[in-house]
């Protein structure tokens, strides 16, 4: 177990473990007023269910910093509801929840290899490589003629998911795209 | 990194020129009050025992000292009528927007005044200041437009926690409750768009002020607040040595419980109270006030350089 923090080593970016759950202090604040004793304000945010809440802490309170680390994951397969990866260290296969995987299956397709963040040695979340490679499975044909700079039109990945891609772009090709602003960013010739 | 460092001075040259002319100006102030400029000691074998101010230690016997206060108190003593000081005060893990562990702090003694008294002399210096500071399109601070011209209100602690915590501190509340509603309900609240003065604390939140004689569940203590900020913290002194040894003694038995730093009784100090006739005395916050000034986000926008830098 990793050394106990002390209210007065609180900051931003720590990350905390109360009542069984990883929380992450997204805001914290110092106050003190005149003559009277230090208050530590955070705000916290829970790693697993997103809540967010502020609490104040006190010179005398105690912490345990949350048990996290992260594991690079290969992708395999999905029956719906969870989404099943192997450990690259070891070889064990683990299973998240579609909450957990949340937005980042839009992107995943298998065999990719994710980061992913376990508390306590459970998966809570996972991180996407900046970019990924997908294949374009439905777009209409652009519109011959239609040269207006910069016009785009819809076009579903083979993920499901529907992305904005230039005309010029067909089905079959295969984009890259920013995971973390979910964008298209380049056409990758095959 | 030097590249940063360079740069980062550099964006801070407005608010440190708002200083300089801050400083100059709280000297001319005091200067034309008939004010002797005094320098006390930052090395101190005993500052002031207070419950939740902790000295940094300098060597086996020695603090850095947390505010001049007892120093210009033994001067008062000595016959020193109406002293000031700006100095640097140190106190140890406190850091946050508007914390430094080591600050820049004004204070000032009067003989034969008391904390109403006091009150005057803040309309008077912040007046002063300001309008030899602030620009003519007038005094922005976060978006708020403040006013050093109008009146100031006047609030007790009592009304302040019936209007914004709605409860009733008495004489001795619990202080995990008042120190938390003080600083969450009550202070952000306080000081638009002029500043505000809050009096009249709880007897057990007394620090070294004396009880107030009309109303003895209170002590005649009061903080400046502008703008949800407080800037200054002054009394009416506590000059009776037999009650200042006992609440320093309290203090010092709750910090030992609390296994802070073991500080000794403060005793050349007590002494020198058989002496003091009555006087009052204040601490404002020379950091604070030019944030105020110069709209900073940040203490640390008002120094050259941070703890971190240090």
């Amino acid at each position: 177990m990793a050394a106990v923090l002390t209210a007065g080593e609180l900051r931003k970016g720590l990350k905390l473990e109360i009542d069984g759950d990883p929380y992450l202090i997204v805001d914290f604040e110092f106050t003190k007023p005149g003559k009277g004793q230090a208050l530590y304000r955070c705000r916290l945010k829970n790693m697993i269910t997103g809540i967010q809440f502020d609490r104040t802490y006190r010179s005398g309170d105690k912490f345990n910093p949350a048990d996290l680390e992260e594991q690079e994951m290969q992708f395999l397969y999905s029956d719906g509801e969870n989404y099943n990866f192997m450990n690259m260290s070891n070889f064990d296969q683990i299973e998240m929840s579609a909450e957990s995987v949340g937005d980042a299956s839009s992107f995943l397709t298998e065999n990719l290899i994710v980061n992913a963040l376990l508390f306590e040695g459970r998966p809570i979340g996972l991180t996407l490589p900046n970019f990924v490679e997908l294949k374009i499975v439905t777009s209409a044909p652009g519109i011959k003629g239609d040269t207006t700079s910069g016009a785009t039109k819809p076009a579903t990945l083979e993920t499901g998911h529907v992305i904005q891609v230039p005309l010029f772009v067909e089905e079959g090709e295969t984009v890259r795209i920013d995971t973390r602003t979910g964008q298209y960013v380049e056409r990758v010739k095959a | 990194m030097e590249i940063d460092e360079t740069q980062g001075l550099r964006s801070k040259r407005h608010f440190l020129e708002a200083r300089c002319r801050v400083l100059r100006l709280i000297r001319a102030f005091f200067e034309s009050q008939g004010f002797l400029e005094v320098q006390t000691p930052m090395l101190t074998a005993a500052p002031a025992p207070e419950l939740h101010i902790r000295p940094i230690q300098a060597g086996a016997d020695r603090f850095l000292s947390t505010s001049p206060e007892l120093h210009m108190k033994r001067m008062l003593a000595a016959g020193f009528e109406k002293i000031f000081q700006i100095t640097h005060a140190f106190r140890a893990d406190e850091r946050g927007r508007l914390h430094h562990p080591e600050f820049t702090i004004l204070e000032w003694y009067r003989l034969g005044a008391n904390y109403k008294d006091l009150q005057q002399d803040c309309q008077k210096l912040v007046r002063f200041t300001c309008s030899r500071v602030a620009p003519k399109s007038g005094l922005y601070f976060r978006g708020a437009c403040l006013d050093f011209e109008g009146r100031w209100e006047t609030c007790s602690v009592r009304e302040a926690f019936e209007k914004f915590a709605e409860w009733d501190p008495g004489p001795s509340p619990d202080p995990d409750r008042f120190d938390v509603d003080m600083a969450q309900k009550i202070e952000p609240n306080l000081g638009f768009p002029s500043p505000c003065i809050l009096e009249d604390y709880p007897k057990s939140r007394a620090a070294l002020a004396r009880i107030k004689p009309e109303d003895p569940e209170v002590a005649e203590r009061f903080e400046l607040f502008w703008a949800g900020i407080e800037l200054a913290n002054g009394f009416s002194e506590l000059i009776d040595p037999g009650e200042q040894r006992t609440r320093f003694q309290s203090a010092i038995a709750s910090k030992e419980q609390l296994g802070q730093i073991g500080c000794p009784l403060p005793e050349a100090f007590l002494a020198s109270l058989e002496h003091l006739r009555p006087c009052a005395g204040i601490a404002l916050g020379i950091d604070r006030f030019v944030m105020l000034l110069s709209d900073a986000e940040c203490i640390d926008d008002v120094v050259a350089f941070t703890p971190e830098t240090a």
